[in-house]
């Protein structure tokens, strides 16, 4: 055990935990940020997104002594205080979520393929989001919803 | 910390228990309940207590009314993602007139004056249409019949709307809360004056769902995210081959990782079985899986380690030509089979599936005593939880305090609740608090699975193709049989046969059977259950008469084998129109047709696919659900939309195989689930028409879309594809 020094949403933390501990568990059951979710620990679907440095990244397999060397780490609750991020209102307008547990992954990736993509193709985003899965199946609503974010944007 | 926040409800109530006359009675909580809360107004970023309702009223279980004029509405089926934390409650509230937007909805905990309270068989609305809006209807003759006395005018002069009566001639109002007191004492009224459809507000619209900004900002409490002070974290080892027995095990290394407090020996209980596991217990969740990954045990396999799904499946095979269990008889199939002058016969094969929720198993138990505990769960229902533990656990239900959060999907999955048994026993042992996360890799390989069907097909034609024969066996282990410890034969039968026997086609001489063969691997409900696969063999082989006959697959369907008026019949008329069914498609592509009706509602399907190299891609879906009356028609059309990208995972990723007594498949890598690359554009109708019978929307969407999909590939490529999975790449 040692002391990691963290800064997530721009909020520094200090966690006494095994630095080979993913990320992951660190926000969920230390920090105590629920919104990052569990579904495969092995960086395969994608429920576990979150931004390093602003790079959409799997929570689930890196060493939380690797997630030091970040400036900052943004979670689903950092990206916005009031659910008004453009991405946010785009998926509410959609009602894209069905039982949602996806969606915080899905939707940390969608806010990092707009920042460096604003106005993302069909294609861009099927290439942005394939590593993000989705059992009840609303990939069609978050395609759209993506475009609508784009265009809300501007 | 997360924001959750847990209110004890403290309720005197006498308790009474609801019957299906009576269930508009007055009555409360059953002692003590703990329930979550959270605001329903979209964009509201706090979850609300329900808070101390020591002033508010109850005037049907369902409705909660404070003096304050705060409402809660109690929703007795649980959302994993259906839409039921706002189309049941939408039942209340619409009749109730008041506003969605500014009541506060509760999930149930099984308490009995809740009578059923499982999302399953896609019920929640169709069994609930009526009775829900009775208890809105209700409460609010009260609440008009208050405001009417303390006005003394007639009751008649009085209406409600937005959680205010009014009084018509004069124009005052007053707000419920203001009149519950006076309400509550009054008799409930048996058979309150409903809404006509013109007047809704609330129901048949596109409403946004009150959950939505809950689950766009990770505020949406999930069962895994439940915490309780003093909590441990446990992770378990489960049997590598199902039934192995622990002959010993060596916990050592386990026991240095820094954080695990204890291990042990105990069992999981599914349905009749018991599986020997190890659980870890550790101060966090990772040390328990550390812990769990340093384990050495000693299995023995009992024989069991022999169990392959190739063998399996050739078994089911050689079962071709047994004579199984007579589901449905109806003139002389053999006859009319032998003297038919155009025969055809076929073969068809389905694959086990796993339900892969993206939540995995988890619950969190702690135990009062030696006799009471009290779970937090993700669950498909409530009083299921409940009556399963007071059986594994040996105490009485009302020992038993269940606390149901949002579930992060269940297709079926969590109607068996052995992470919670698990949980439970894990706690006890521990003397603690216990949060159970199981993996992916549990999730993927312990099951309960889909069963897989195989099914034999034959059926005579006349010279001209009219249909004179017909048979659909079923061969296939059951899910009974797995679980229960009596299986009933008869039950196994129309289980397994689910729909084939009545759908609307008019198949004169048709003689279905059922061919049961032993499984040792634990099988399970899974989205539109039986129908999932049986409907594949039937609607392909459909298609296969119609190109027999020489005709048009729609066209045989709707001109040969459906001469009445159906509601099947509307849904092809339906279909056929919205796919613009008559006008030719480019060189290359196919469109395939196919419907299926079973308990839970009717829908479907024509599929368009183009060929591209050695394999074929969906162009587009066009889905038609048949549901008489529609509470939110863009949960509908979601559902559908879901519907096609779990059929379509069954239908083209491989599922799930046995070797050596062991799942093969571990985690997404291996059983992977359909990417939003692989999503074809899906375009819903539904028919809400008013007929008489509502039907459901969560399973219909997945029964017909594979049939339509392989009856596609053949209209572009002239291959028949006579087995699940199959692969879009190589047809």
């Amino acid at each position: 055990m040692s002391n990691i020094n963290l800064t997530i949403n721009n909020k520094p933390y200090t966690v006494d935990v095994d630095p080979q501990m993913p990320l992951l568990w660190v926000l969920r059951d230390v920090v105590g940020l629920k919104g990052t979710k569990f579904g495969c620990g092995m960086s395969l679907c994608g429920a576990c997104t979150v931004h390093f440095d602003g790079v959409a990244m799997r929570s689930c397999t890196l060493p939380v002594a690797a997630a030091a060397g970040a400036k900052n780490i943004t979670t689903i609750e950092g990206v916005s205080a009031n659910i008004d991020h453009a991405v946010q209102k785009a998926w509410i307008e959609l009602q894209v979520p069905q039982c949602g547990y996806c969606q915080s992954g899905q939707i940390m990736s969608a806010v990092s393929l707009l920042q460096t993509n604003p106005k993302p193709t069909d294609a861009d985003i099927d290439a942005a989001m394939s590593g993000n899965l989705c059992r009840c199946g609303t990939y069609t609503r978050i395609r759209k919803a993506i475009h609508r974010a784009a265009e809300m944007m501007g | 910390m997360s924001e959750l926040l847990i209110t004890k409800i403290l309720k005197r109530n006498r308790h009474s228990e609801i019957g299906r006359r009576n269930f508009l009675k007055l009555s409360g909580l059953s002692g003590m309940a703990l329930i979550l809360g959270v605001s329903s107004k979209p964009g509201n970023k706090e979850l609300l207590a329900v808070g101390d309702l020591a002033e508010s009223y109850k005037l049907t279980p369902y409705i909660i009314i404070e003096k304050t004029g705060k409402i809660t509405l109690m929703n007795p089926k649980p959302d994993m993602g259906q839409g039921t934390f706002q189309s049941v409650p939408a039942l209340i509230a619409e009749e109730l007139d008041v506003s969605l937007d500014a009541v506060t909805i509760v999930q149930t905990g099984g308490q009995t004056e809740y009578g059923e309270q499982v999302s399953g068989g896609s019920e929640s609305v169709r069994k609930n249409y009526y009775s829900l809006r009775k208890v809105g209807a209700s409460a609010k003759e009260m609440l008009l019949t208050a405001a009417a006395g303390q006005w003394k005018v007639p009751v008649g002069e009085c209406y409600a709307d937005n959680a205010k009566v009014y009084h018509k001639p004069s124009g005052r109002n007053i707000p419920y809360g203001e009149l519950v007191e006076t309400a509550s004492k009054l008799s409930v009224p048996q058979d309150p004056k409903l809404k006509e459809a013109k007047d809704f507000k609330i129901l048949g619209k596109n409403y946004p769902r009150p959950e939505v900004p809950l689950k766009v900002s990770g505020r949406a409490v999930f069962g895994i995210d439940v915490e309780v002070p003093g909590m441990v974290y446990a992770s378990v080892e489960h049997n590598p081959v199902f039934g192995a027995r622990i002959i010993s095990y060596d916990d050592v290394e386990s026991m240095k990782v820094k954080g695990v407090q204890k291990t042990f020996k105990f069992q999981r209980k599914l349905g009749k079985n018991k599986y020997d596991a190890i659980a870890v217990v550790a101060d966090n969740y990772w040390a328990a899986h550390q812990g769990r990954l340093a384990l050495k045990i000693k299995w023995d396999y009992q024989g069991l380690d022999k169990f392959n799904s190739k063998d399996y499946e050739q078994s089911l095979r050689d079962l071709k030509d047994k004579e199984g269990a007579v589901v449905h008889n109806d003139g002389d199939f053999e006859k009319s089979y032998s003297d038919a002058p155009v025969k055809l016969e076929a073969f068809y094969e389905t694959p086990v599936v796993s339900h892969s929720p993206m939540e995995p198993m988890n619950c969190i138990a702690q135990w009062t005593g030696t006799d009471t505990v009290e779970i937090w769960a993700s669950s498909q229902g409530p009083d299921l939880l409940k009556d399963e533990l007071s059986r594994t656990l040996g105490i009485p239900k009302d020992h038993i305090k269940v606390n149901i959060l949002f579930s992060g999907g269940g297709f079926g999955r969590r109607l068996y609740n052995d992470f919670a048994t698990e949980a439970a026993d894990i706690s006890k042992a521990a003397g603690k608090p216990v949060k159970l996360i199981w993996t992916r890799e549990d999730d993927t390989q312990l099951g309960p699975f889909r069963p897989l069907t195989f099914s034999s097909l034959k059926a005579g034609l006349s010279a001209d193709g009219r249909p004179v024969a017909f048979q659909h066996k079923v061969i296939s282990p059951s899910i009974e049989a797995t679980m229960e410890e009596k299986r009933n034969e008869t039950g196994e039968s129309t289980d397994m046969t689910e729909g084939i026997s009545s759908q609307k086609y008019e198949l004169p001489n048709m003689k279905n059977e059922y061919v049961f063969s032993a499984f040792p691997i634990p099988l399970a409900a899974w989205r539109s259950v039986t129908s999932s696969t049986v409907a594949f063999a039937q609607e392909c082989f459909i298609d296969e008469m119609a190109v027999k006959a020489g005709k048009d697959p729609m066209s045989y369907r709707l001109e040969v084998l459906l001469t009445k008026d159906s509601d099947t019949k509307k849904v092809l008329t339906k279909l056929k129109e919205v796919s613009h069914w008559d006008k030719p498609l480019p060189k290359g592509w196919g469109r395939g047709v196919a419907q299926y009706e079973f308990f839970a509602g009717l829908s479907g399907y024509v599929v368009e696919v183009s060929q591209r190299g050695g394999g074929v891609k969906i162009e587009k879906v066009y889905a038609v659900i048949d549901l008489g009356t529609v509470v939110n028609p863009d949960m509908v059309a979601l559902q559908m939309e879901g519907g096609v990208t779990m059929a379509l995972t069954a239908a083209i990723k491989n599922g799930i195989t046995f070797k050596n007594g062991q799942t093969e498949q571990t985690n997404f890598h291996n059983n992977p689930i359909v990417r939003i690359n692989e999503m074809p554009e899906v375009e819903v109708h539904i028919i809400a028409d008013g007929g008489p019978t509502i039907k459901g929307v969560g399973e219909p969407g997945i029964p017909p879309f594979a049939p339509a999909l392989a009856n596609a590939i053949f209209a572009a490529t002239g291959k028949r594809i006579r087995r699940m999975p199959f692969d879009l790449n190589k047809v």
